[in-house]
């Protein structure tokens, strides 16, 4: 009896301090969860998930305070990756964040614009550019769409734009559904 | 209007390869009526009634449309493979809960045509084998041997209210197959000279009467398949030559206690499983290699059962146990891409 | 030189329905009235305008230049009055609009002054591709590479051999057969020319043994006349897709290259007969890609036939002879098995057309389950699982489907025309691939705003510790200039100053204020109240 508690406890002893070792060993510099998830993010930092841009959001899922159904420019794919990262199930976007739409960029109604840098100084991508009293533009091609210049533009001239389907981004349809096949 | 590429086609179509897999195996039952009499065809006339009909509940009941899966003849082929593996003296409920089994529980749970991973036949055989083994292991004696070949009214009547004339019982009719006989008389000791020479009037010139020539029936309607392209060569080939190879060692080592591979090729079902129940397209290996490798385990596990397994046959259990090996054997044998892995 | 052919796994054998087309000699087609050309109309960066609204062009006049370093000039093919740079329908399997530069022609055909080589056997290798870069010579055998391109050396491996690809291993298209049999002359000339280009060291022509005359016309002028380098005509056996690149250089030399390789890493290059006589033409008579040979066939058809068509003509004007009709027929660019269908007939004949193909439409078999018969695998000339793929398609799984080689699929339809199921193999791998290439646009356009995103973090950050130094700074010097002596009140004083400081700062950092209110003009001012009015008018609207 007292062996057995003896030769338990020795176990324990032993393996708590290789376990012990090898924590302090192999420790892993950074977070890659954090990284992982932040690379699935779809990075428009438009903080509708309520946090300050896709990498707080991202800490915030790998330490589990926030859920994986936040990012409505991502939607359902990036749901899905996460979930497939995550190993969780799979949630419904959570509408009180916002719908997801199709990508859409702004652009600023250039007769209209001050060029009170306001749009600049909001705009979490540099994607606009401009000087004060001058005319702004926003950088199609480097809008996110995360639609953070609209609300500090006082003259309301920021109008979002859905992004028109071209050659180079037109896809293939998914054929139609093979017959007694009903599944996706 | 279609969308992609390409806008012509080869006149091929799922219902075609089933009808063709419907007509070569006529051959080997008109051999099987000629030598069991007619309770093979009563057998599949159940089996084929029942098959449509479980086919046309379970897709009503998964809300998908009844007309084109009805069309394809895949469950007619199901039923047939299952009522010619089936003894020709049964009663009726054995092909309706067999068809019911392999078309509900085989086919339609997973997914219906072309998503089950295990031939649908062979389970409705393995569950019945299972399930009602008196009934299953009853096999009728060729036409020529009985004393009293049963007519067709007297098979139907017994399948219909399992009922034999008076004059006759059960053991009077029916008696062991030849592989059984072999297996059980060599486990009781006997050697196969003494076991071909006391059953001499069973073994034919080949391997039992009946069962030789039934045997070649089904290697013709599968050579036909072969020649119209339905089938490839690979499975039936590599799976005869393991069987054979099986075989071919044993009987050199005992002649006495091993089976000649004439006598394996030529009895049971090794033909019908070689041609028609391996080569299930949906269930079998999909590369060169693979069905190669399929083929010969499938060759392999059937000597086995059949030499020191509890069955007589086995191409039920050989089949499905190499099915479910089949996504492993794809997996290690994918051919090599184009312009990959070579020198050049 | 001789060499046994070799061949390739999978393939098919496909009817011809060469024969209708081939009866008469290609015929030239009236001038339209007006000129359509996309500038996107082969592999690589779209080309860019070098012609604005009302300029007159001449025919053979350079009208966009090349918009990158794989791109193509385009250049008018006829003359007349530039009236619109627009979205036209263009032909593309999307049905989508793209931009074109639209001429409308004035009869006259006045074509720009051109100079030429008169000895091409002694000219520089580089002037001769810098010519064939000049006249926007793409692979005229359908997918439009830019020539040049193929023809400058990367590698460093000296060309052995080019191959000129005469197969036209699709059925119905017959534009490359006859151009041989016509033109026969210039396919070898500019097989010359190209060799001469590329230092090369012979020609191999390979042709199906399906197109006799064509052979024999080649032969005729091979055996009447000189050229410089070694040229070899071989006859290959009528195997669909033997006109694939890869496939024919397979059959040719043996050679077996992979999707990630290019035929410059054995030493070959491989152009299309098409492409050969272009090279002619812009060589020899200083001549652009303006026009080309199109096959007008299909059972949609009366009278099929080859037409000499001038680029930028819509495709109508080829089809007004017909009786088309687009409810009944389905009007196919390219050949049945690779070709592509269009709704809109005004979309214009492009340098990769080659084939316009009516056929009755046919009710499509539906599709059913697949039953991994491996008829396809059996007849896929790249070697690869297509039911395998065709599984990961329809899940959308990218990474499996990926794992089985995707991208060495040349969509050569083999797979879904022999397939029992009817299944549209060949458009679930074509919405695997662009959607994988979506993916990857989206990834990248991902990280790129990450990374200005993280810089954009980044300044703000040193914008703030620069600010903080600054404020320190100017403390000190206040410290300084105050004296050391009342350093009791000095500290407090300072204390406060920095809790101010402090404050402002984080004022500051909260909320960025606009910053030019100050001097507003009337109107700008009245613009403000406006949109503020706007606002207050939204909320009530929300209330």
């Amino acid at each position: 009896m007292l062996t057995a508690i003896f030769a338990l406890l020795a176990l324990a002893v032993v393996f708590g301090l290789i376990l012990g070792f090898a924590a302090i060993r192999f420790k892993v510099e950074g977070d890659p969860v954090v990284d992982k998830i932040d690379a699935l993010l779809p990075q428009t930092q438009c903080g509708q998930c309520t946090f300050p841009g896709c990498r707080p959001y991202a800490e915030a899922i790998a330490k589990g305070e926030a859920e994986i159904n936040q990012c409505p420019p991502g939607g359902e794919t990036t749901i899905q990756a996460l979930a497939d990262l995550l190993g969780r199930d799979p949630l419904p976007l959570n509408e009180e964040h916002g719908e997801h739409t199709g990508k859409t960029v702004v652009h600023i109604i250039e007769a209209q614009c001050i060029g009170c840098t306001l749009c600049i100084q909001a705009c979490p991508v540099d994607a606009i550019v401009g000087a004060a009293k001058q005319m702004h533009t926003v950088i199609d091609d480097e809008c996110t769409g995360c639609n953070l210049c609209i609300p500090p533009c006082p003259v309301d001239c920021i109008v979002i734009v859905p992004v028109e389907e071209d050659l180079q981004s037109w896809k293939w349809p998914y054929p139609a559904m093979a017959s007694g096949d009903k599944r996706p | 209007m279609r969308l992609s590429s390409p806008f012509i086609f080869a006149s091929n179509s799922v219902t075609r390869i089933m009808i063709w897999v419907v007509l070569a195996l006529i051959p080997g039952i008109v051999a099987q009526v000629i030598y069991f009499g007619w309770g093979v065809i009563i057998n599949a006339a159940i089996a084929i009634a029942s098959a449509l009909l479980f086919e046309t509940l379970i897709l009503s009941l998964r809300k998908r449309p009844v007309a084109p899966s009805l069309l394809d003849g895949s469950a007619i082929v199901t039923a047939l493979l299952l009522a010619i593996s089936l003894p020709p003296l049964t009663p009726w409920w054995i092909p309706f809960v067999g068809t019911g089994f392999a078309i509900v529980i085989a086919k339609h749970l997973y997914g219906g045509l072309g998503y089950n991973p295990f031939n649908p036949a062979m389970i409705g055989y393995a569950m019945l084998l299972i399930a009602f083994p008196k009934q299953m292991t009853a096999w009728l004696l060729p036409v020529m041997l009985a004393d009293h070949p049963l007519t067709f009214s007297q098979l139907l009547q017994y399948s219909l209210h399992t009922h034999l004339p008076n004059s006759l019982s059960l053991d009077a009719v029916t008696g062991a197959s030849p592989l059984d006989l072999v297996k059980t008389q060599t486990r009781l000791g006997q050697t196969i000279p003494m076991v071909l020479e006391q059953s001499s009037n069973r073994f034919g010139s080949l391997a039992g009467i009946g069962w030789e020539w039934i045997n070649v029936w089904f290697l013709v309607g599968g050579l036909v398949l072969m020649a119209r392209r339905i089938i490839s060569w690979h499975i039936p080939l590599a799976m005869l030559t393991a069987l054979i190879v099986m075989a071919g060692i044993f009987y050199l080592i005992d002649p006495n206690l091993y089976a000649s591979p004439l006598f394996h090729l030529m009895s049971g079902a090794t033909m019908l499983g070689a041609f028609f129940i391996a080569t299930d397209p949906v269930t079998a290996a999909t590369t060169v290699k693979g069905r190669l490798v399929y083929g010969a385990l499938i060759g392999v596990l059937l000597y086995i059962i059949r030499q020191w397994g509890g069955y007589p046959d086995a191409i039920a259990f050989a089949v499905l146990l190499i099915n479910m090996a089949v996504p492993t054997i794809d997996y290690y044998t994918k051919p090599r891409v184009f312009g990959e892995g070579r020198g050049n | 030189m001789k060499q046994p052919l070799s061949t390739f796994f999978g393939g098919l054998h496909l009817k011809g329905h060469k024969t209708d087309s081939m009866r008469q000699s290609p015929k030239v087609l009236p001038l339209a009235k007006q000129l359509v050309f996309p500038l996107d109309q082969h592999l690589g960066q779209p080309a860019e305008p070098v012609v604005k609204f009302g300029d007159k062009v001449l025919k053979g006049q350079l009208i966009a230049r090349r918009g990158g370093p794989i791109s193509a000039a385009i250049h008018a093919s006829s003359s007349g009055t530039v009236i619109a740079i627009e979205d036209r329908p263009i032909n593309h399997p999307s049905g989508m609009q793209a931009t074109c530069i639209v001429i409308e022609t004035d009869g006259e055909d006045t074509a720009v002054d051109s100079n030429h080589f008169a000895d091409y056997y002694n000219a520089e290798p580089a002037a001769l591709r810098d010519t064939i870069r000049d006249a926007g010579i793409v692979g005229l055998g359908g997918a439009g590479f830019p020539t040049f391109i193929k023809l400058t050396p990367t590698t460093g491996k000296a060309i052995e051999t080019l191959i000129l690809n005469g197969a036209e291993c699709e059925p119905y298209i017959t534009c490359d057969a006859m151009l041989m049999q016509t033109r026969a002359l210039d396919v070898l000339r500019g097989a010359d020319i190209i060799c001469q280009a590329v230092q090369a060291k012979q020609c191999l022509i390979g042709i199906e043994d399906n197109k006799a005359t064509a052979i024999a016309a080649l032969h005729e002028v091979l055996q009447a006349q000189q050229f410089r380098h070694p040229i070899e005509i071989v006859t290959i056996p009528t195997i669909y897709p033997t006109g694939g690149e890869r496939q024919l250089i397979k059959v040719l030399t043996g050679h077996e290259i992979s999707a990630r390789q290019r035929p410059m890493d054995v030493g070959l290059v491989c152009q299309n007969v098409g492409t050969a006589v272009a090279v002619a033409d812009a060589v020899l008579q200083g001549q652009p890609l303006i026009e080309r040979l199109v096959t007008v066939t299909g059972n949609g058809i009366k009278t099929p036939g080859n037409w000499l068509v001038r680029l930028g003509t819509p495709l109508r004007d080829l089809l007004a002879p017909h009786d088309i009709d687009c409810r009944r027929h389905d009007i196919i660019i390219g050949g049945p098995m690779m070709g592509f269908t269009i709704d809109d007939t005004q979309a214009p004949v492009v340098k990769t057309t080659n084939c316009l193909l009516i056929q009755t439409r046919q009710v499509a078999m539906p599709a059913m389950p697949c039953i991994r018969c491996a008829e396809c695998a059996n007849v896929c000339p790249a070697q690869l699982l297509p039911q395998q793929l065709y599984w990961h398609a329809r899940a959308r799984d990218f990474d499996k489907i990926q794992d089985y080689n995707l991208f060495d699929c040349i969509e050569c339809g083999c797979c879904a025309h022999v397939c029992p199921s009817h299944i549209p193999l060949v458009q679930y791998y074509r919405f695997a691939k662009t959607e994988i290439w979506n993916r990857e646009l989206e990834k990248q356009k991902a990280d790129r705003a990450r990374e200005r995103h993280e810089f954009n973090l980044l300044r703000h950050e040193l914008k703030k510790q620069e600010d903080e130094e600054r404020r320190r700074k100017k403390k000190e010097l206040l410290n300084r200039a105050q004296g050391k002596t009342e350093s009791e009140t000095d500290s407090k004083k300072a204390a406060i100053e920095a809790a101010l400081a402090r404050a402002r700062a984080k004022k500051e950092a909260m909320a960025v204020a606009p910053k030019n209110i100050d001097q507003l003009t009337e109107e700008q001012q009245k613009q403000i109240d406006a949109a503020k009015a706007r606002r207050r008018q939204h909320e009530q609207d929300k209330v």
